[in-house]
């Protein structure tokens, strides 16, 4: 019966070609909406995710101050010392690498180029940590480091603003009146998901951006990299623990530093990106709804137009069931084929999309199945009522009808 | 032929057979104690004015409808006690339909729509269109096959849908006024068809007209009035 019943469906559909794909439109533009909206905030969220992994996924950043928080008093918490640094890296275990670091905002010169940018003084444990690569050039040198040497290494974006394509190495930089030698050139990071150029930056020795700089001993931030394979989570407890003992916090006061972790911040990004996706694809799923309603509306008009047909079917021997059968099974291959179309396009808007937009096309066979299982069941459920309402007509009047 | 075939005897048997419509005051008698016996193989003509009951008695006799007294025998088994679906069960095995307006599948080729019953029944592809092609040449319509209704004249309509009557070897092919909406010169080739058919098939004909012309063809005719059969007879006696 599935058999004979599919055949007349697809006959009584075929009968009728504008009218079927006019029917599907809402449906098509309704999964379309939700598999582009999906697809492309899943590549948001895997661009966001590949970002922050960018900076290190075993990084713990250690900041003065109760860190941002809602309603948070101005922070007059006390500076970190390179000390603090050197402890932890001596008394907490499973760390990788510590690098204290402070920065300044610094007019970059070199002739008549003139660039505006974040300075940081910080060790060579601060490649490590931070997962920077050098394009070229070299590391400070033991020295450099100690004795505070003015020497700096440049983020891609300002070597491309002081230098143009000419080669930086070697050359003078003025940070104010400071001069500076550059010996190395990093591999560029791009922007970052917060919108942020991180190869905005001009790397210098710790020592040298407190002495001949900001003309004291603070570290405004001390970022931690775990060794592979321990718990980031207790790297941080231990080093909260340790620092408390050191800025010497009494029990049951707050700390007056914050420790972050990379994977808190990636658990938070992806939490908001996927609140986006989860909103876009609620919007989408409205105008599926929207959708079914036409379709139910169509089938509705359909049946009242088809009154003789269905008289027809009766009078020759369809059974009630049959009848209902057929006109949900028009339903449900009308929304389900949109479904399909709707799929295509979305794909292909999402394809477009991830390409404007530069983050990754990430497929995502859940939520394509999920589009089309809803597409059918949104033709079963609005398909039933009209499909019920032929099956129930009387032959005798369905067939007087005009 | 039919599951319910037997070669001779009654296929149709009304006993004092009543149709009222709504109740109490506004209830409206169609049809009064109607006694009514075909036998297999008959050509009956059913006449009267509109109103009489005609209609009402066709779709009775068409397992359409039920009385509200009185008992439908088709072929032994009380068509009052069926349900809708058991009635629907007996048209599609037993019965055929031609109507006055052809009631064709627009835009379907004729082929299609002689299919369509045989559909219903699960015939398999095959011999679903071989004897859907069978049917339309014995009305005379071989090489139309892929012809929609719109491409048909009002004569070659009526021919696919007598043919989608007798695709499934019906016991009882009914028609109701098949020629109402035909020229004369059509409806004559319409009556000698369903004469051919009762002759040489044997397909029991129940036919509705009020044309006495078209109602010569049958062999026994059948006439209403107010809710009554007021005159029985056989035809060339009738309407002379």
């Amino acid at each position: 019966m599935i058999g004979s019943v599919l055949l007349l469906a697809l006959q009584a559909i075929r009968r009728n070609v504008l009218r079927s794909s006019l029917t599907i439109l809402g449906i098509v533009i309704g999964v379309a909406a939700v598999i582009t909206m999906v697809t492309i905030g899943g590549g948001a969220t895997a661009k966001v995710t590949a970002d922050v992994s960018s900076l290190g996924s075993n990084l713990v950043d250690v900041r003065p101050g109760q860190g941002p928080r809602p309603g948070g008093a101005s922070e007059t918490a006390a500076m970190f010392k390179i000390e603090d640094a050197e402890a932890i890296a001596r008394e907490i275990s499973g760390v990788a690498a510590v690098a204290p670091a402070a920065s300044q905002t610094m007019q970059a010169i070199v002739g008549s180029a003139n660039w505006s940018t974040t300075v940081t003084g910080s060790t060579n444990e601060y490649f490590r940590v931070r997962n920077w690569q050098l394009a070229s050039g070299r590391q400070f040198t033991e020295g450099e480091l100690r004795g505070g040497g003015a020497q700096c290494i440049l983020g891609a974006t300002v070597r491309t603003k002081l230098f143009g394509n000419q080669d930086p190495l070697g050359a003078s930089v003025r940070l104010q009146k400071l001069s500076c030698q550059v010996i190395g050139v990093l591999a560029a990071k791009g922007q970052s998901s917060f919108g942020m150029d991180q190869d905005d930056t001009v790397l210098v020795p710790l020592r040298m951006l407190q002495r001949r700089v900001a003309g004291n001993v603070e570290v405004s931030m001390i970022s931690v990299s775990a060794r592979d394979g321990v718990s980031v989570d207790k790297v941080q407890r231990d080093i909260e623990q340790l620092l408390r003992e050191r800025r010497r916090i009494t029990l049951g006061k707050d700390d007056d530093f914050h420790v972050r972790s990379m994977q808190q911040l990636v658990s938070t990004l992806a939490g908001t990106t996927q609140v986006l996706t989860a909103l876009l694809g609620a919007v989408g799923a409205v105008s599926l709804l929207v959708g079914g309603i036409g379709i139910m509306n169509i089938m509705l008009v359909s049946v009242t137009e088809r009154t003789r047909e269905i008289g027809i079917r009766l009078a020759i021997g369809a059974l009630e069931r049959e009848v209902l059968l057929q006109f949900l099974v028009e339903a449900v291959v009308l929304s389900s084929f949109g479904g399909v179309i709707g799929i295509l396009l979305g794909l292909g808007a999402a394809a477009a999309g991830t390409v404007v937009l530069e983050v990754p096309f990430v497929f995502n066979p859940t939520i394509v199945a999920v589009a089309f299982a809803f597409s059918a069941l949104v033709g079963i459920v609005f398909g039933y009522f009209p499909a019920r309402q032929a099956a129930r007509l009387d032959p005798i009047e369905a067939l007087r009808h005009e | 032929m039919s599951p319910f075939g037997q070669p001779n005897g009654l296929v149709i048997e009304l006993k004092n057979v009543d149709k009222v419509y709504g109740t109490g005051g506004a209830a409206t008698h169609a049809l009064r104690g109607i006694d009514l016996a075909i036998d297999r193989g008959e050509f009956v003509a059913v006449m009267g004015p509109s109103g009489s009951g005609k209609s009402t008695c066709m779709n009775i006799l068409g397992c359409l409808d039920t009385p509200t007294s009185g008992t439908y025998l088709f072929q032994g088994v009380d068509v009052g006690r069926l349900s809708r679906n058991q009635r629907a069960l007996l048209r599609r095995h037993a019965l055929g339909f031609v109507f006055q307006g052809f009631n064709l599948l627009n835009r379907t080729s004729a082929l299609e729509n002689v299919e369509l019953p045989l559909i219903y029944r699960g015939a398999p592809a095959g011999e679903r269109r071989a004897r859907a092609g069978q049917a339309l040449a014995a009305v005379g319509l071989t090489g139309r096959e892929a012809h929609t209704p719109g491409e048909l004249s009002g004569g070659q309509q009526q021919r696919v849908a007598i043919a989608r009557a007798i695709v499934t070897d019906p016991a009882i092919l009914f028609a109701d006024e098949p020629t109402g909406n035909l020229d004369s010169a059509m409806s004559l080739e319409i009556m000698a068809l369903l004469t051919g058919l009762n002759a040489e098939r044997g397909i029991t004909i129940i036919m509705v007209t009020h044309e006495p012309d078209m109602a010569r063809f049958a062999k026994r005719i059948v006439n209403f009035r107010d809710g009554r059969i007021e005159q029985a007879g056989h035809a060339k006696e009738m309407v002379g």
